[in-house]
Order: C-alpha cells, then sequence, then structure tokens
C-alpha cells in the first residue's frame, strides 16, 4: 500500500471505529435504562456478577409472578447489552488502533503517529480506551463504560473536527529518539489522568446526589470509598509515568534540542502545574479536611490544566511557545 | 508532605480559645507546627502552581529576551507594573522564591521527623495483635479441631515474605503479628529528599553556570567573550574568566524549504556549518550543528536555535559617502518569515550637516502585495526579497548614555522623512534598487541577502545533579505509590464450650489485617491467607 493509501485507511479508521464507539455508547445507554427496572442489589460488582433472578425478585415489593419473570428478562437484557457494548468497545479499539497505526505508516518517511495534536489526541483517546478495557474485569467498571464510550466518541469529534492535519513529515526539531519516550509517556499519563478524571467527576456527582432512584445509574456506581479508591489508583498510576514524560525526558530531549533542561516555555510552566497539582491531590487525598470532596476536586483542576496545557497553549501561546506544533 | 500521613500531627488541636496569649518560644513552636503542617504544604503547593502561570503568559527576559523587550515597547503602561511585580522574571522574583524556599522548609520541617520516626520503626517488631479484631476493615474467623499449636505453624508458613513475630500459645492461645511493605516510607522519604536535591542542583546550574544567546550573519565569526553576546544571563557565582576560550566562524546556513505538497513552507532540515576551535591556539575544526545535534566544547554547548534573514543595505548620506553599509539582522515574525528591523545611521552628513537616518519596517522573503491583504510574504525562502521600510531624520539618541536595542528605533527624537506630498516616506525595495531620499539626505541601496544563525551557547554544571536528583524521585515516588503497607494477624484461642466431633477441643482462629496505604484493600490476601490456614474440611463459623 502506498503512504497516500494508508492515510486514506486511517482516516477511514477513525470514521468505522467512532460508529462503533457510538453503537457501544447506545448499548451501555439501553444497559442502564434497562436496569433502572432491576434492583440494585442484584447488579453490585459489574457486568460480569450479573447472577440474579428469583432470589432478587423476591425482594422487591409485591414480588407476584409477573414481577419474577420481568425482573429476569430484563436482568438478561441488561447483561446482554453490557456485552454488546463492551464487544463493541474491543472492536472500536482495535480498529482504532489500526488507525493510529496507519497513521504513521501514511507518513513519508514512516514515522512514528505522533507529530501534531490530531495525532495526539487519536493515540490518547485510544489509551483512554484501553485502560479502561484491561481494568474493565479486575475492578468491574461497568459502570464506567457509558461515561467512557461517550467521552471517547466526543473527543474523537472534535479531534476530527477541528484538529485534523494531513499526514506530513515530522520536523526537525521532532527528529529525535526521545519523541518516542517522551510523548508515549506524556500519551499514558494523558490517557490515565483522563480515566482518573472521569472517577473523581463521578465521585463529585455521587457526592452530591447521595439519594437516588434505585436501579437508577447513580445507585449502581460504587460507593464513595469505592469511586475514591478508583480514581486514586489510576492517578497513582499516571502520575510517576507524567513525572518521567514531563520532568525527565522531557528535560533531557529539551537539552539535547535547545540547549536546556528546563527553560520554562509555556508548555513546560504548564507541565509543571500539572505536575504540581497532581502532587497536592495525592496529599490532599491523606489529609484530614481536604479527603473525598476536596481531593477530588483537585484532581479534576488538575486535569483541567493538563487539558488546557495541550490545546489552550497551542492555540493562546502558539508562536510564544517552542512546543507549538504538539 | 508526604502522601500519606499521620493523622495526629495534622488535626493536633490548636490551643484552647481564650488562652494567655503565647510566650515567645510557645509562639515560635506553634509557627512552625503550621509551617511543617500539611495543610500548609497544600496550600503553598497551589500558590507555587498559580504562581508559575503568569511566566507563560508575559514574556520571559530569561526565556526570550527580545519578545520581552517588544512587549514591554506595546505595553507602556503596563510596563512599570510589571517589572515592579517582577513579572518579566517570574522565576526569579522574591515571592515566587518565597513561594519556593517556604515550601522547602515545610518539607525538611516534615521529612526529617519522619525520618527519626521510620529509623525507630524500622528496627521495632510488628505491633502486636489488638483486643478487638471485629474493628479492624478486613476480619474473618473460623473454628478448627487442629490444636492452637499447629494453626500458628501454619500461619508463620502462609506469611512468608512478612516480617512475623509470634506470641507464644501459652494456655491454648497466641497470636502472629506480621508486617509487610516497610519501605513505602523509605520511597517516599526517598522521593521528598530528592526534590530537595533536584533544587540544589538547579541551584548549582544557574550559580556556577551561563546562558546566552548570539546572532551570527553567515560567514562572520564569535568569538567566546562577554562582548560578543547579545543577550548573557551569567549565574549569581559566574566570573567571566570561566567562558571557555573556543571561537568559530558560521561557514554557510543550509536550509531546505519544501516547496510542495501541504508542507509547503516548512523549513526541512537546516544546518549550520561552523569551523572552530577550542581555543585561540588549538587546531581548526569543521563541524555542521543542527537541532538536536548541538556542538559540545569542553562542557559548553553551542546550540542552533533558530535562523532568518539579513538583508545587506548600503546607506549613501547627503555628500554621496557611505555611511552605512552591510546585513542587517531582520527578526523573523511568523512562518513566512516576514521579518522586522532597524537600520542606524548614525554619521550621516546632511545637506545642512550632520544628520542621523533611521530606517525600520520589513523584509519580505518572497514578496507579494493583494489589495486585501497588503504587502505580505508568500513563501519563507528568498526567491523575491524586498524591503518597505519607512525613513526618518534627527537624533537616534545613541549617545544618551542609556544601551539600546539594535531590533527597535527610539523616535524621541526622530522625525519621518516626508515625500513630496507631505506624507512620511515610505521606502520600497527590490533586491539591487536604490531609492534616493529627499531633500538631499542620500540615499539607500538593498545590496542583497545573507542569512543568520540564532545560537545559544550555555553551560550548567548543576544539571546532572538536578536530573539524578528527578531520576531518584521517581523511584522513591514509585515506591511510595506502589508498595502497600500492610499488618496481618492471626490469633489462635482454644474454644472451651464446644467440643469437635473426636471429642477434642475446637480452636477459633482469627485473621484481621490492615492495609495501611492510601485505598489499599486487604480482602483478597486476607482470604487467601485464611484458606490456607484452614484444614481441607473445614467450615466458617
Amino acid at each position: 500500500m502506498s503512504h497516500d493509501q494508508f492515510e486514506v485507511l486511517s482516516n477511514q479508521a477513525v470514521a468505522f471505529c467512532a460508529v462503533a464507539y457510538f453503537l457501544a455508547l447506545l448499548c451501555h445507554l439501553a444497559e442502564w435504562a434497562t436496569a433502572r427496572a432491576v434492583p440494585a442489589e442484584s447488579r453490585r460488582g459489574g457486568a460480569d456478577e450479573h447472577r440474579i433472578g428469583t432470589e432478587a425478585a423476591q425482594l422487591t415489593e409485591g414480588g407476584g409472578v409477573d414481577t419474577v419473570t420481568r425482573t429476569d428478562v430484563d436482568s438478561d437484557r441488561v447483561d446482554r447489552f453490557a456485552r454488546w457494548g463492551v464487544v463493541l468497545t474491543v472492536v472500536a479499539a482495535g480498529v482504532h488502533l489500526v488507525a493510529v497505526v496507519a497513521r504513521g505508516l501514511a507518513a513519508d518517511p514512516v514515522r512514528v503517529p505522533w507529530g501534531n495534536m490530531y495525532e495526539f489526541t487519536l493515540t490518547a483517546t485510544l489509551v483512554v480506551t484501553l485502560g479502561y478495557l484491561m481494568l474493565y474485569r479486575k475492578f468491574g467498571l461497568a459502570w464506567l463504560s457509558p461515561v467512557v464510550t461517550a467521552f471517547v466518541l466526543v473527543t474523537l469529534m472534535v479531534d476530527v473536527l477541528l484538529l485534523y492535519t494531513p499526514v506530513v513529515p515530522l520536523r526537525d526539531a521532532l527528529q529525535s529518539p526521545w519523541l518516542v519516550i517522551h510523548v508515549v509517556a506524556a500519551i499514558i499519563a494523558t490517557g490515565a489522568f483522563t480515566l482518573g478524571g472521569m472517577c473523581s467527576a463521578l465521585y463529585l456527582v455521587k457526592e452530591r446526589w447521595p439519594q437516588t432512584r434505585p436501579g437508577g445509574y447513580l445507585s449502581r456506581l460504587p460507593d464513595l470509598a469505592g469511586l475514591d479508591r478508583m480514581a486514586y489508583r489510576t492517578h497513582a498510576f499516571a502520575f510517576p509515568v507524567w513525572t518521567f514524560a514531563a520532568l525527565i525526558a522531557g528535560p533531557i530531549w529539551a537539552q539535547h534540542a535547545w540547549g536546556r533542561y528546563w527553560g520554562w516555555d509555556p508548555k513546560e510552566v504548564w507541565a509543571f502545574v500539572t505536575w504540581v497539582v497532581y502532587a497536592a491531590y495525592l496529599h490532599a487525598r491523606a489529609t484530614a479536611g481536604w479527603k473525598g470532596r476536596a481531593a477530588a476536586i483537585v484532581a479534576l483542576i488538575g486535569l483541567a490544566t493538563l487539558w488546557f496545557n495541550f490545546v489552550g497553549i497551542n492555540f493562546f501561546f502558539g508562536s510564544g511557545s517552542q512546543h507549538s506544533y504538539a | 508532605m508526604s502522601s500519606e500521613l499521620d493523622e495526629q500531627r495534622l488535626t493536633s488541636a490548636p490551643e484552647a480559645p481564650g488562652a494567655p496569649p503565647l510566650a515567645p518560644r510557645e509562639f515560635a513552636r506553634w509557627a512552625w507546627r503550621q509551617l511543617t503542617s500539611m495543610r500548609t504544604a497544600l496550600v503553598l503547593l497551589f500558590l507555587l502552581a498559580l504562581a508559575s502561570v503568569p511566566g507563560s503568559v508575559v514574556p520571559q527576559e530569561a526565556v526570550d529576551s527580545v519578545r520581552a523587550a517588544q512587549w514591554r515597547e506595546q505595553h507602556h503602561t503596563l510596563t512599570p507594573i510589571y517589572q515592579k511585580l517582577g513579572l518579566f522574571s517570574v522565576y526569579d522574583s522574591v515571592w515566587f522564591s518565597a513561594i519556593y524556599l517556604l515550601l522547602m522548609v515545610s518539607l525538611v520541617g516534615c521529612i526529617l521527623p519522619r525520618t527519626k520516626v521510620y529509623w525507630r520503626a524500622l528496627r521495632a517488631r510488628p505491633p502486636s495483635a489488638p483486643r478487638n479484631f471485629a474493628r479492624l476493615p478486613q476480619h474473618r474467623e473460623f473454628a478448627t479441631d487442629e490444636p492452637p499449636e499447629a494453626v500458628l505453624e501454619r500461619a508463620r508458613a502462609a506469611l512468608r515474605g512478612y516480617r512475623v513475630s509470634t506470641s507464644s500459645a501459652t494456655g491454648g492461645s497466641g497470636s502472629v503479628a506480621a508486617e509487610k511493605g516497610k519501605l513505602r516510607e523509605a520511597g517516599n522519604l526517598l522521593f521528598h529528599l530528592s526534590v530537595l536535591v533536584v533544587l540544589v542542583g538547579f541551584a548549582g546550574g544557574s550559580l556556577f553556570g551561563y546562558k546566552g544567546g548570539v546572532i551570527v550573519v553567515s560567514g562572520n565569526s564569535f568569538a567566546n567573550s562577554l562582548s560578543q553576546y547579545d543577550d548573557f544571563r551569567p549565574g549569581g557565582l559566574f566570573k567571566p574568566a570561566d567562558l571557555a576560550p573556543f571561537d568559530f566562524t558560521v561557514t554557510d546556513f543550509d536550509v531546505t524549504f519544501i516547496t510542495e505538497g501541504r508542507e509547503t513552507g516548512m523549513a526541512h532540515k537546516f544546518s549550520a556549518g561552523l569551523d572552530y576551535r577550542s581555543s585561540p591556539t588549538a587546531k581548526e575544526q569543521h563541524t555542521r550543528i543542527s537541532v538536536n545535534h548541538p556542538l559540545d566544547v569542553d562542557g559548553t554547548k553551542v546550540y542552533l536555535i533558530s535562523h532568518g534573514y539579513a538583508p545587506h543595505i548600503t546607506v549613501r548620506d547627503g555628500q554621496g559617502q557611505i555611511a552605512y553599509s552591510g546585513p542587517v539582522v531582520f527578526l523573523p515574525e511568523d512562518s513566512t518569515f516576514r521579518s522586522f528591523g532597524v537600520v542606524k545611521v548614525p554619521d550621516a552628513e546632511g545637506p545642512d550637516g550632520p544628520t542621523q537616518l533611521g530606517f525600520e519596517g520589513e523584509f519580505y522573503p518572497t514578496y507579494a502585495f493583494t489589495d486585501a491583504t497588503g504587502p505580505f510574504s508568500a513563501f519563507p525562502d528568498a526567491k523575491n526579497p524586498a524591503l518597505s521600510l519607512l525613513a526618518y531624520k534627527g537624533d537616534l539618541g545613541l549617545d544618551d548614555g542609556v544601551p539600546q536595542s539594535v531590533y527597535s528605533l527610539d523616535k524621541k527624537h526622530l522625525s519621518p522623512i516626508r515625500n513630496a506630498a507631505g506624507k512620511p516616506m515610505r521606502v520600497d525595495l527590490m533586491l539591487h534598487q536604490t531609492v534616493t531620499l529627499p531633500d538631499g539626505l542620500g540615499s539607500i541601496t538593498f545590496d542583497g541577502t545573507s542569512r543568520f544563525v540564532k545560537l545559544q551557547v550555555s553551560r550548567s554544571p548543576g544539571d546532572v545533579i538536578a536530573l539524578s536528583g528527578v531520576i531518584l524521585a521517581l523511584l522513591g515516588l514509585l515506591g511510595s505509590l506502589f508498595i502497600r503497607p500492610r499488618r496481618i494477624w492471626v490469633r489462635v484461642r482454644s474454644d472451651d464450650t464446644s467440643e469437635g466431633p473426636a471429642g477434642r477441643r475446637r480452636t477459633l482462629v482469627e485473621v484481621a489485617g490492615l492495609d495501611r496505604s492510601a485505598g489499599g484493600d486487604l480482602s483478597g490476601e486476607i482470604d487467601e491467607i485464611t484458606a490456607k490456614l484452614k484444614a481441607p474440611d473445614q467450615e466458617d463459623v
């Protein structure tokens, strides 16, 4: 295949995986809509623990014969929707991966597909999906499915509509093995922070509206401690990776390319701000008076600085930043 | 300052309200405790993040002095205020330094006592079992027919990898206390100590090192001495004698602009040829430098930062004498290399005695014009170079004793040269053209174009320390985040109330665990250990 054909393949793959994400999102919405008819206790712990039936039905009020059958049918449907959603997400992730790889093969000479914002976003969303799929079983992340699929879908749309750039060769400044090291780490950290941010956001929502309709989505989220733990896990993974990307690999590369380890370039400033805010999050989580709500807010502030650094810097300080291409 | 803290110290209650005023010593102690408290550290962290932001908005003297100077010229009202606030050098400013120094004091005040505590805890035996297991987050219990000693023996085996201490099974009861993951705190301490190392490295680098920028027109030379730099930022303890005595000539500059396809106009592979000598007596060597490939002369590095055009301009005065001739550096303003520059001609003879001439305006490497846009550069390569300058006469202000930027014109004592229509005169020059100035002031000629390279010369001896500090910090961080300190207790006692099937006394076994990390969940481990303690045919109580 020629380079141009790879580019077309990549674009088509993006479109296709967006459709798959959309269908996955629909499945998950159907899953949670159907689940409203099923009592919350019966579905705790995620998609693979949907053991339900007479036992649960007897718990429901007025548990006549009709209710038993209805709940049974509903819970089967819930399971089916959940499974379909995950299967579609797996398919979408596969096609998404094809899009990323083809993007790299489309360049002449072939290069890593992390040369501009479009490619960075394309890869970071894939990291979000892969992270979610990898943790799905271990931590029973069924409750995160609609958030992840919706987020990835919207971000991909924004990426294609606003950030799309045709395939071009890498600039001189980017031709270095550190591109792979620095940018991959930054992408992984961004994806993980994003997942963590979703958990923190859900924490805040659940904390704000603790009493919701039994069976509804909010009532099926893990309890606050569980959400907090999940948020901490993802952040605790992302933070060292970010430290490596922004404070080790970045400076080493900057030393090669620009003659200084650290130069307070706007992008560096905001990478530092992000790092400090997430450091504050890790501390806040262990401090009386800051635990829980405040810590979750700090995590979301961190995520906001991270995204601002990625998008805002390029738009507002583009000419003044040595990172203006990223 | 650490990710997981002893709560007692944080919540240590302040004195009761209405208490008598504190004696100075108590006050100092109170202030110290406040400063080293986690909450203060958190607030300082937020302040640090917030204080960093202005440096990304206002051009920084230390990052790009040219841009900072331009900004100051465009903002007359804000400049003095910003100057006062130190907004042009945020990261050296008093308030920024105050924040991070306070943070460092807070950090030291936090980790020193913790190191002491940790040192003691390191040698201590695992704490013995608490009385009430049900209070712990995870606990299990079951009964077995085995004697207590056998269960304890099994427990010791199951807790391989833990530090274990056993209280002997006297009178049919006993317990095992086990502990693991003490290295978490070590990682935590290492991380925070390393932050100090990074700071020391940074400080060392900025004290003993220097960083200078210089623009060299292709064909010209540079010798590493203070007077040759356009901007020079020495560290506090830097001595000019520390400058390595090298020199070089920029022999050529090579750049290819992509001329077709979507990347039209992108510079592709630019590099500069240098003939350099590491000292005046050394042999001359040739090298090429480019982005990602600097020249290293005995620890001092020369980087190719950017490039641009230096049109050759000749100004003749009213007497027909050459008053100025040579390449003038025009600084690029955008990716098409539309560039801005200034020509200062201090020694021109006008018709009525000496008059200084000044020109400022733009250089277009590939000149193009539409009514809608006015003049612009259609391509970054010098395909159709043109100059468009405004001409001034009067006093350039060079003798005021105030150093001037060569990239801007001080128009305080200058007046525009007017054309026949009385409008300020715009001099438009294509390559090799000459324009005669009115009133017998002389003429200006555009002779050709050279390229210049912007180089950075720097030496920062502390960087290796800072970098190793960051790497150590990362190792510590990994330890402090992923090592899970936990304690597990197993207690056995003979149950006097019931008897097993074989007429033997039953033994009650309790297992409990405490995950001391932030956000840990021990239920899996506890289940596993409980399973190992059970003989094959056990059932839960």
